[in-house]
């Protein structure tokens, strides 16, 4: 029962939450009302979970010494400031957790994301080769689009970024169209499997 | 090893020096280049000037920190925006790193616009589950956020009084530094035909070009640049202006550093063949 039951949920669910859609009675709309507030929960409670596995996952990381648990030391800190701050002074503005927030994630995460732009020039650098035809034409439209995302254009023309807005309305839509409806039949036939119970890597590990 | 093989082997370091060098300069001593907007900008802005006075229009800060310095200056100017035309805005929170930059960008710009909180504009705070919240939305506002940030009941917010649902809100501006408008095109835009425009990052831009072919976006700011195209439309110069002459020098110099890096890698090429030869 304990695989079994799940899949008969996912079965009727999916199956009830795919019929909704094209059904516009009140009783249906009521349905798809509730489920949305259930979903809610359950990503709420989802996220409680994740919360308590993570902390659970650096404590035994600690405890067994294991590679880098210096930083877990430094990750149980910094959820531990958080939930005090948080649920001990509110999330107000001047509120402690928002100086943590202001003054040290803000500070860390836009540090970390800027460290791109030394790392791109480097990397574009050495491996930005036009080796091939392939090559050569990803090379001139990435320099294009790169020069015609910046303001040139007084000093070369209005040609640039329109150039720069073609190749992104044109060639780049129609290859990220094809991407894009790939992506979707891919999702639904994904969707299928998981409602028909062929796909059951979602329940987990195997007993 | 001669003089091309060793350029292609020049120790990083070097060229982490002149990044920070052309990001640094330019921000010292600006050089004032001017900017030109793109269809995609204009298009946000005109879907915001087209709307009558009193509109709601939600602004959704789905970004955390990390894409800060390319999503705040468009969300700035999307607001000021907004105020200056008298339609109230509803800002909420699809993403956990968000509700702070939120908080912070949402009490600046109505103090410095004199928008009153409650009445010209609420702030809904962060609410876990994307696109169940969004489809949330759709059928009821009160329902999936039933209190503001603040713990104050919305049905207490004079402009949550108005609003029920999509139906209600002129234009959805969904800020993001991840897929968030793509569950916004799905859910809001297709199911309950809402109006969305986006703001992304620079490296996301290209991925949204099919929706605004479709109609399905009626805008896309796309980066820095997007956000000074739209403080030029708005006539308020501010950060994102301020970095584009660090962009540009920045994207100049990696331009010129693929280029001589390809000339080097020919001549090396060419070399070796030589010496087989």
């Amino acid at each position: 029962m304990r695989r079994e039951l799940p899949l008969a949920i996912c079965f009727i669910m999916g199956l009830i939450m795919a019929v909704q859609f094209f059904i516009p009675h009140a009783y249906s709309q009521w349905l798809f009302d509730n489920m949305l507030k259930w979903l809610i929960i359950v990503l709420t409670f989802a996220m409680i979970l994740g919360i308590g596995n993570l902390i659970k996952l650096h404590i035994q990381k600690v405890q067994r010494r294991r590679r880098d648990w210096v930083y877990s030391i430094v990750a149980l800190f910094g959820i531990g400031a958080s939930l005090v701050t948080g649920f001990g002074w509110g999330i107000e503005a001047d509120s402690p957790f928002m100086v943590l927030y202001n003054y040290v994630q803000i500070p860390m995460q836009a540090t970390m994301f800027s460290l791109l732009a030394f790392y791109i020039a480097s990397a574009a650098f050495r491996t930005f080769r036009a080796r091939t035809v392939e090559a050569t034409l990803l090379l001139v439209a990435a320099v294009i689009v790169m020069l015609g995302r910046v303001p040139l254009e007084s000093i070369v023309g209005q040609w640039l970024p329109d150039l720069a807005e073609w190749i992104l309305d044109y060639p780049n839509m129609a290859a990220k169209r094809g991407i894009m409806i790939g992506i979707g039949l891919g999702a639904i036939s994904t969707a299928l499997k998981i409602i028909l119970g062929i796909e059951r890597s979602w329940l987990g590990g195997g007993d | 090893m001669n003089l091309y093989e060793k350029f292609l082997k020049i120790d990083r370091r070097y060229i982490f020096i002149l990044v920070a060098i052309g990001v640094i300069v330019p921000l010292v001593a600006p050089l004032g280049l001017a900017v030109t907007t793109s269809p995609p900008v204009e298009n946000v802005y005109n879907a915001i000037e087209e709307l009558p006075p009193g509109t709601p229009v939600m602004v959704s800060v789905d970004y955390d920190p990390s894409t800060q310095p390319e999503l705040s200056p468009m969300t700035v100017a999307v607001l000021r925006h907004c105020f200056s035309r008298d339609l109230p805005v509803i800002i909420t929170v699809l993403h956990p790193g968000g509700p702070g930059l939120a908080l912070e960008i949402s009490d600046r710009i109505s103090q410095e616009m004199g928008a009153e909180y409650g009445e010209d504009y609420v702030f809904l705070g962060y609410k876990v589950g994307g696109s169940a919240v969004i489809l949330s939305m759709g059928q009821d506002f009160h329902v999936s956020f039933p209190a503001d940030y603040f713990n104050t009941p919305i049905d207490d917010l004079p402009l949550m009084n108005d609003v029920k649902n999509y139906n209600d809100v002129g234009l959805v501006v969904t800020m993001s530094g991840s897929t968030f408008p793509d569950f916004w095109v799905a859910y809001a835009h297709e199911r309950y035909g809402q109006e969305i425009a986006a703001g992304v990052t620079a490296v996301m831009a290209a991925d949204y070009y099919p929706y605004l072919q479709t109609g399905q976006l009626v805008g896309l700011i796309g980066g820095l640049k997007g956000a000074a195209e739209y403080e030029k439309l708005i006539n308020r110069p501010s950060d994102g202006l301020k970095g584009m002459d660090a962009q540009t020098i920045v994207h100049l110099f990696i331009v010129v550093m693929i280029l001589l890096g390809n000339i080097a890698f020919i001549f090396v090429q060419r070399a070796k063949k030589r010496e087989e030869a």
